[in-house]
C-alpha cells in the first residue's frame, strides 16, 4: 500500500486529496468542492450556513484542516473523502455497527451519525491518532497479540471504543467487557480475541505490565 | 528430485506453532488500506439507482435532470424502458459525480415509472409457490420396508431462514484506467487472479490488460467470486470519464442483493431399532435462493448416511436476488436438519444423542474414527456426561439449561496455486502470489511456509499477495486456500533454495547437495564452521535477483481434504421470554497439519460466533406484502455483539495421524454444526423442538405453547 | 441524504423563530443518533437542521430533594446516567438508560432526542409512512408484524414507540416543557405522545416550530422504581417489550404505583389496571404476576406477534419485583 501512496504523489496534478495529504497543517482546499446545491431558503434565514459547501475547520489526531463541505456531510465522510484518514469504516451507515467508531473530546461517537459541520471547535481522534504500526497503542497490541481481528473492518472502530471504554473502566470485569462494547459488531467473529485483548490493554495502560 | 514433503515435527520452526497475525499492526491502526479506502486523484465516486419493488416494470426513465445536476459526470441506464425488473433493489442506473453527495442528488434526480408486477417471496408455502422443480430425488436401499420395521420413529417439520452474508466491507471496487485499454481495479474479492478475466471479456480486453489489487478485503464469506454488475458498471464509468471512480454498495443493497444462504424447509421422518440403530430415513426439503431457485440442495441426511434412505427436494424461485455461495454451500441447512431429526429420535428413543451418534458413527464414512475421539474429547471438554439430562430441565425458575450437539464434513481440497520466491543480492526474500487474505491469514502462512523453509526469521521474508499480476492463485472459496497456497509456496521455497545452494556451492567447495540452510546460515550439512550467512549467500545470486516458483497441484503430498468436527453446545432458555443464551459451546476440529495455531484457532472462534448469530438472531426478512426486504439494515438484521457468546472452547485435532495428511481448509467446516448444536441444545432445555432458526423468542414461546414439558 | 441549510442558535427563541412552521420543512437536531439515519433514507427530507446543542438553557441535569430532577432536553444519556442523584433515586431511569447498550448512542443522544425518536416499524423506515400503508391500505395485518403492536392498536397506528426513557420517565411522573414562536407550555409526558389517527399525523404534540426544552421528575424519595426490558441480545437492540414501574409502600403494602409498558404501543402505554392490581397489596410474586396479567387485559395480537402479549406481561412482573428488590424472587 505504501508503493500505492507513492504512485499517488508522483502524479502530476496535484489533487485535492494529495495537496491535504502532503500538505501542511491548515492546508486550504479552495474551489474543489464548491457547489450549491439548492437555493436559499425562504424561511426565516439568519445565522443559517449553506445548504452548497462552506469552509470548515476540523481538528483532528492534533492537526488543524481547513475543509470545503457541506453541511450535511457527515464527520465520517469528511474524515475518509476529504482528509484520506480511512481508518474509521463506512459499514451500516446509520449508527449502529460501531466502524466508524471516533472520539470527540474524548467520547467515543458514531461519526456516520454526527455531522462534520458539529464537530468544527472540538478534538477528533481516528484509530490512526491512537498509535502507528510501529509505536501501537496498548490496545492496538493487545489486538494483535490476542488475534482480535480477521479481516480487519471492524477492528479500527474496535479498538477506538476499547479505548474510550478503558477511559472510563481502568479495572474491568469480563462482564462489563460484554455489556460495555455492545456498540461495536463484528462479521468475522473476533469477540473471543478482543476480550482478552482488553484485559491485557488494562493491565498495560494501568502500568502493571509491559505487553 | 527436491523433497518438498514437510518437514519432521521435531524440526519444525514455524509449522504447528502459535504466531501472530503479521498484518496486524497495519490493520489495527487503521494504516491498511482495502480497497473501499482507496482514494484515487480526480476520483469520481458513483451511486446506483434501485428498483423498490421485487417485481416490475419499467415504463418511464428519463435521466437528463440528473445528468444537468452540478457535480454529475455521467449517468449510465443499466436497465431501460421495458425491462422486467425481477427482485427489489436490482441496479436500473449508475450516476458517477464528484463528491459521495452530488452522485446521491444525481441519482435521487432520474425520473422513473414502475408498472409493478405480482411477487412471491414466502417460499415456506411451498404450495402456493408459482415457480418450482424438483431438483433432487434419490432412494437407497429400500426406506419403505426399513421405516416399516423400525421400532421407533420419529417425525418432525424444520426450517432455516435465509440469511445474508453481511460482509463488513460492502461489494465494491475503484476503477481507474490506465490509457484506453488497460483497467487497474481495486476489488474487495475473493478472487484475485479469477477477476482480471470476469473483467476482460464484458470490457472487451486481452485479459492481460485487466490487474486487479487487494490487498486487504473486508469479508467475504463466499459472496465475492464476481467482478458482478456493479463492477462492470464502475468500470465503464471510468473508462468513460477517463477518470477513476469508485463505486461501493450501500448497506441496503448489501443484505439485499449481495447474496445470502439460500432457506432450507423440511419433513423429515426417521426411524431406528431399539437400540438405537438408525435404519431409515425420508425427508422431502425445499427452499429459496431468490430468481435462480434453491442453488443446489441441502446433502440430506447429513454425515450419517443411513443405509435406507429417500430424499426428493424442491426448488423453488421468488422475487430476490440470487443466493451465493454461504461459507459451506448448503451444509449448515442440511446439518441443522439432520441433527435436528436425529436429535429429536434420541429422544423418542429416551437416548442421550451422544450415545445415539456414538452408535452410528460407522455410517458417517471415513471419518468415523476421528468423529469417535472427537466427540470424547469435546463430552470431557462439556463436562457433557455429568451435565446431560433428558428433554426438559426439571429444575425451578424459569430459566432451562440444555445441552445439544452436532457433527459436520467438509472436503477443502487445496485449489490450483502458483507461487514465486524471489531473492534478492541484498538477502532480501519475497513471495509472491495472485492470492488474497480474506482476514484468515494468508500472509501470515505464505511467510510461515517461506521462513521455516528457508530456515530465515519471520521477518527476514516478504508476502506480496493481492495483485493480479503475481502467479496465479485459486480463488478463496470452500477452504481451499490454506492448502494451496501452502503447497504452492512450500515447492517454490525449496526450488528457491535448490537454486541458491548451487550457486554458492562452488564457494563452500562442496556439490549443493552437501549444503542446507540454518539459522539464517548456508552450510556444509551439520559443519556451521564452513558457511556463509543469509546475506553472503545470497550476494552470490549475482547482480539480478534470483525467482523460483512452485505450484500446485505438483510433486509431493502436502495437502488433503475431508475433515470431521463435532461441536456441543449448553445453552439457558428463559421459559417466561423465549429469551436464549448461550452458556458455553466446544468445537473440536480437525484439519490435518496446522500451519498457525493462533490463526486456525481464531478460525474456529470465529465460526462459532458466526455460528451463534445464524442459530440465534440473523434471519432475512422478506415482507409478504410488498416483497421488500425489510431488515436490509444492522439494527434488525440482527447479529450478536460482544455479550451475546457465552464461553467458547477450541479444541484442535493435533498429533501425527494428523499432520501426516498435510494442510486442509478450515474456513468452512467448524461453522456448519454450531446452529445444530444450539437448536438441540435448546430443545433439550425446554422439553420440546424449537423447528426453526433462528431460534428467536417468538418460536420458542411458540413452541412451548404447542406443548413442552416446561 | 438531501442539502439542508444548518442553523446553530444560542437561544430557544433563534431557534424556534429558525424551525419556520412548516411540517418537514425543517428539523431539529440533537445527538442525531436517529435523525441523520432517517434523512439518509429519505424518511425526512429538512431544507433546514436547527442544531440545538449550543442553546445554555437547554443543558444540564440538577436535582433538588424538593422539586426534584430537571434535565435539560439536550443533555445526554450517558451524562444523565453519571447523576449521583439519578443513580440514588431514579433507578428507573439508571435500567432504561443501560438498555441502551452502546457507549456511542449514550455518548450522543440525548434526553429530549430519545424521547422524540421516530418509530422503528420497518414499514415506515422502508417509507411506506408512519400508517404503514401501500395503496391506502395498511401493510402491517397481512404483513411481517413481528415487532408490531400489542396494544392501543385499535386503530390504523400500528408501530410502537421506541423510547427507552420514556416508559421510566412516565412512570415516575415526568413532565416537560415545550417552547414555540408564542411561549411555552408544559405537558405531561404521558400526553406529550399521542397515536396519529390519520396519516400526516405526528406521534407527539410537538408543532413543526417548538421545541421540548427540558424534562422535570418529581422528587422520588420513597419511590421504588425499576425498569425491566426483554432484548434478545446484550448487545445494542431494541427491546421486544419494556415496562417501568414506581410505586410508594407503606405499612399496608403499595400505595401509590405507576406501570407504563415500552415497545408494545403507539405510546409508551400507561396502565392503570397494572397499577390498581399492584395498589393495597403487599408486593408478592402473586401479586405482581397479576399487575402483568392485567397490563395485556385488552390486548390484541396480531398476526405474528402474539408472543409480544406474554413478553409485556413478563416484563411488568419482573419490573415490579426488581423496584421492591424482589428479583429472583
Amino acid at each position: 500500500m505504501n508503493k500505492e501512496r507513492k504512485e499517488e504523489h508522483a502524479t502530476a496534478n496535484v489533487s485535492r486529496r494529495d495537496f491535504l495529504r502532503g500538505g501542511a497543517a491548515g492546508a486550504v482546499t479552495t474551489g474543489l468542492l464548491q457547489r450549491i446545491s439548492g437555493a436559499p431558503s425562504a424561511m426565516s434565514g439568519h445565522g443559517v450556513e449553506g445548504p452548497g459547501a462552506l469552509s470548515m475547520k476540523l481538528r483532528v489526531n492534533g492537526r488543524k484542516h481547513r475543509v470545503e463541505l457541506e453541511p450535511r456531510t457527515t464527520l465520517l465522510d469528511a474524515l475518509r473523502n476529504h482528509l484520506d484518514l480511512t481508518g474509521a469504516k463506512k459499514v451500516c451507515d446509520r449508527g449502529t455497527c460501531g466502524s466508524c467508531t471516533v472520539l470527540v473530546d474524548g467520547k467515543p461517537v458514531y461519526s456516520c451519525s454526527t455531522l462534520a459541520i458539529e464537530a468544527q471547535g472540538k478534538d477528533v481522534t481516528t484509530v490512526e491518532g491512537l498509535g502507528t504500526p510501529e509505536r501501537m497503542h496498548p490496545v492496538q497490541e493487545a489486538f494483535v497479540d490476542n488475534d482480535a481481528q480477521q479481516c480487519g473492518f471492524c477492528t479500527p472502530g474496535f479498538v477506538v471504543a476499547c479505548k474510550a471504554f478503558l477511559d472510563q473502566n481502568p479495572n474491568p470485569t469480563l462482564d462489563q467487557i460484554n455489556t460495555g462494547l455492545g456498540g461495536n459488531l463484528c462479521r468475522c467473529g473476533t469477540y473471543a480475541g478482543i476480550r482478552p485483548a482488553v484485559m491485557q490493554a488494562a493491565g498495560v495502560l494501568k502500568g502493571g505490565t509491559n505487553g | 528430485m527436491a523433497d518438498y514433503s514437510w518437514p519432521e515435527a521435531s524440526k519444525r520452526r514455524y509449522i504447528g506453532k502459535s504466531v501472530s497475525r503479521l498484518d496486524g499492526p497495519l490493520k489495527v491502526t487503521g494504516v491498511a488500506k482495502y480497497s473501499y479506502d482507496v482514494n484515487r486523484s480526480g476520483m469520481l465516486v458513483a451511486k446506483i439507482l434501485r428498483c423498490p419493488h421485487a417485481h416490475a416494470r419499467i415504463t418511464a426513465l428519463d435521466t437528463s435532470a440528473a445528468e444537468s445536476l452540478p457535480g454529475v459526470k455521467a449517468v449510465r441506464v443499466i436497465q431501460g424502458v421495458g425491462s422486467e425488473i425481477k427482485w427489489e433493489l436490482d441496479e436500473v442506473a449508475t450516476v458517477a459525480a464528484e463528491t459521495e453527495e452530488a452522485a446521491e442528488d444525481g441519482v435521487r434526480a432520474i425520473q422513473i415509472d414502475y408498472e409493478v408486477l405480482s411477487h412471491f417471496v414466502t417460499e415456506e408455502d411451498r404450495a402456493s409457490a408459482p415457480d418450482q422443480e424438483i431438483a433432487r430425488e434419490e432412494t437407497e436401499g429400500d426406506p419403505a420396508a426399513a421405516m416399516a420395521s423400525a421400532d421407533v420413529r420419529s417425525k418432525g417439520y424444520y426450517g432455516i431462514a435465509a440469511i445474508t452474508h453481511c460482509c463488513m466491507e460492502s461489494h465494491g471496487q475503484v476503477c481507474e484506467w490506465e490509457g484506453e485499454d488497460k483497467l487497474n481495479a481495486w476489488c474487495s474479492t475473493q478472487a484475485v487472479s479469477g477477476l482480471p478475466g470476469q473483467f476482460a471479456d464484458k470490457l472487451g480486453l486481452p485479459t492481460a490488460n485487466v490487474r486487479v489489487i487487494t490487498p486487504y478485503m473486508g469479508g467475504g464469506f463466499g459472496s465475492k467470486f464476481s467482478a458482478d454488475r456493479w463492477g462492470i458498471e464502475c468500470a465503464e464509468l471510468a473508462r468513460q470519464e477517463n477518470a477513476a471512480v469508485k463505486l461501493f454498495l450501500e448497506r441496503d443493497a448489501e443484505l439485499a442483493v449481495a447474496g445470502d444462504r439460500p432457506s432450507a424447509y423440511a419433513k423429515i421422518e426417521v426411524g431406528a431399532k431399539s437400540d438405537g440403530t438408525i435404519v431409515a430415513w425420508s425427508s422431502e426439503t425445499w427452499g429459496s435462493g431468490g430468481i435462480s431457485g434453491s442453488r443446489g440442495s441441502p446433502p440430506v441426511p447429513y454425515v450419517f448416511q443411513v443405509p435406507n434412505r429417500k430424499q426428493t427436494h424442491h426448488s423453488i424461485v421468488i422475487n430476490k436476488a440470487t443466493a451465493r455461495a454461504w461459507r459451506a454451500p448448503n451444509h449448515p441447512q442440511a446439518c441443522f436438519l439432520t441433527m435436528g431429526a436425529l436429535e429429536d429420535l434420541a429422544a423418542e428413543l429416551k437416548m442421550d444423542p451422544l450415545d445415539l451418534f456414538l452408535k452410528n458413527v460407522s455410517i458417517t464414512g471415513p471419518r468415523a474414527d476421528t468423529y469417535a475421539e472427537e466427540l470424547e474429547v469435546g463430552a470431557a471438554l462439556m463436562d457433557w456426561r455429568r451435565k446431560w439430562h433428558p428433554r426438559g430441565d426439571s429444575g425451578r425458575g424459569p430459566v432451562k439449561r440444555g445441552l445439544g450437539l452436532g457433527l459436520h464434513t467438509w472436503g477443502g481440497r487445496a485449489h490450483q496455486s502458483n507461487c514465486e520466491v524471489v531473492i534478492f543480492p541484498d538477502g532480501n526474500v519475497e513471495a509472491r502470489l495472485g492470492s488474497q487474505d480474506l482476514g484468515t491469514g494468508t500472509i501470515t502462512v505464505v511467510a510461515m511456509i517461506l521462513a521455516e523453509t528457508l530456515d530465515l526469521p519471520l521477518d527476514a521474508v516478504n508476502v506480496r499477495i493481492g495483485d493480479s499480476r503475481f502467479p496465479a492463485s485459486g480463488g478463496s472459496g470452500g477452504s481451499t486456500t490454506v492448502g494451496g497456497v501452502t503447497s504452492s509456496t512450500r515447492r517454490a521455497a525449496v526450488n528457491a533454495l535448490e537454486q541458491l545452494l548451487e550457486r554458492v556451492a562452488p564457494s563452500l567447495g562442496v556439490s549443493a547437495d552437501q549444503l542446507e540452510a540454518v539459522g539464517g546460515r548456508v552450510q556444509v550439512k551439520g559443519n556451521p564452521a564452513r558457511s556463509l550467512s543469509w546475506r553472503q549467500a545470497a550476494a552470490r545470486v549475482g547482480p539480478s535477483p534470483m525467482s523460483a516458483t512452485g505450484s500446485n497441484p505438483g510433486p509431493g503430498k502436502l495437502s488433503d481434504s475431508g475433515v470431521g468436527g463435532i461441536q456441543m453446545a449448553d445453552v439457558s432458555v428463559d421459559v417466561e421470554t423465549g429469551i436464549v443464551k448461550i452458556n458455553k459451546v466446544v468445537a473440536v476440529q480437525d484439519c490435518g497439519l496446522i500451519i498457525d495455531m493462533k490463526l486456525s484457532e481464531s478460525q474456529v472462534y470465529g465460526s462459532l460466533i458466526m455460528g451463534i448469530a445464524y442459530a440465534l438472531c440473523e434471519e432475512k426478512v422478506l415482507d409478504p406484502v410488498s416483497g421488500k426486504m425489510l431488515n436490509p439494515d444492522m439494527e434488525f438484521y440482527k447479529l450478536p455483539g460482544i455479550g451475546d457468546i457465552g464461553e467458547l472452547v477450541v479444541h484442535m485435532m493435533t498429533g501425527p495421524e494428523y499432520d501426516k495428511r498435510g494442510v486442509i481448509g478450515l474456513g468452512e467446516p467448524p461453522v456448519i454444526s454450531t446452529g445444530a448444536a444450539i437448536a438441540n441444545a435448546v430443545a433439550n432445555a425446554i422439553g420440546v423442538r424449537v423447528p426453526y432458526m433462528p431460534v428467536t423468542p417468538n418460536r420458542v414461546l411458540e413452541a412451548l405453547e404447542r406443548g413442552g414439558a416446561a | 441524504m438531501r442539502a439542508f441549510e444548518y442553523a446553530n442558535p444560542t437561544s430557544i427563541q433563534d431557534a424556534v423563530r429558525l424551525l419556520g412552521s412548516n411540517e418537514g420543512e425543517s428539523a431539529v437536531l440533537a445527538g442525531g443518533t436517529d435523525l441523520l439515519s432517517l434523512m439518509k433514507d429519505y424518511i425526512v427530507t429538512p431544507g433546514r437542521l436547527v442544531n440545538i446543542k449550543s442553546i445554555d438553557e437547554l443543558q444540564g441535569v440538577s436535582y433538588d430533594s424538593a422539586t426534584g430532577l430537571s434535565i435539560g432536553a439536550v443533555a445526554t444519556l450517558d451524562e444523565l446516567a453519571a447523576q449521583d442523584s439519578v443513580q440514588t433515586h431514579y433507578p428507573a431511569l439508571i435500567q432504561a438508560i443501560d438498555g441502551i447498550r452502546s457507549p456511542q448512542i449514550q455518548a450522543a443522544g440525548t434526553v429530549g432526542g430519545d424521547l422524540c425518536q421516530r418509530p422503528r416499524c420497518w414499514y415506515f423506515r422502508r417509507g411506506f409512512g408512519l400508517l404503514a400503508q401501500m395503496n391506502g391500505k395498511s401493510m402491517v395485518a397481512d404483513g411481517d408484524n413481528r415487532y408490531h403492536a400489542i396494544l392501543g392498536n385499535d386503530g390504523q397506528a400500528q408501530f410502537v414507540n421506541a423510547s427507552s426513557l420514556a416508559p421510566a420517565l412516565i412512570a415516575l411522573g415526568a413532565k416537560v416543557s415545550i417552547q414555540g414562536v408564542s411561549g411555552s407550555r408544559e405537558v405531561d409526558l404521558q400526553d406529550f405522545f399521542q397515536t396519529p389517527g390519520s396519516q400526516g399525523e405526528r406521534e407527539n404534540v410537538l408543532a413543526p416550530n417548538e421545541i421540548l426544552t427540558r424534562i422535570m421528575v418529581p422528587a422520588a424519595s420513597g419511590t421504588q422504581s425499576a425498569t425491566y426490558e426483554v432484548r434478545e441480545k446484550e448487545a445494542l437492540d431494541w427491546p421486544l417489550a419494556a415496562a417501568s414501574v414506581s410505586l410508594t409502600q407503606n405499612g399496608g403494602g403499595v400505595g401509590q404505583a405507576r406501570v407504563v409498558l415500552g415497545h408494545v404501543a403507539p405510546v409508551p402505554w400507561v396502565s392503570e389496571k397494572a397499577a390498581m392490581a399492584l395498589q393495597g397489596k403487599a408486593v408478592s410474586r402473586e401479586s405482581a404476576e397479576r399487575a402483568g396479567d392485567a397490563a395485556v387485559e385488552g390486548a390484541r395480537a396480531l398476526s405474528r406477534n402474539k408472543y409480544k402479549i406474554q413478553l409485556a406481561r413478563v416484563a411488568v412482573k419482573r419490573a415490579v419485583l426488581r423496584a421492591a428488590g424482589m428479583e429472583g424472587s
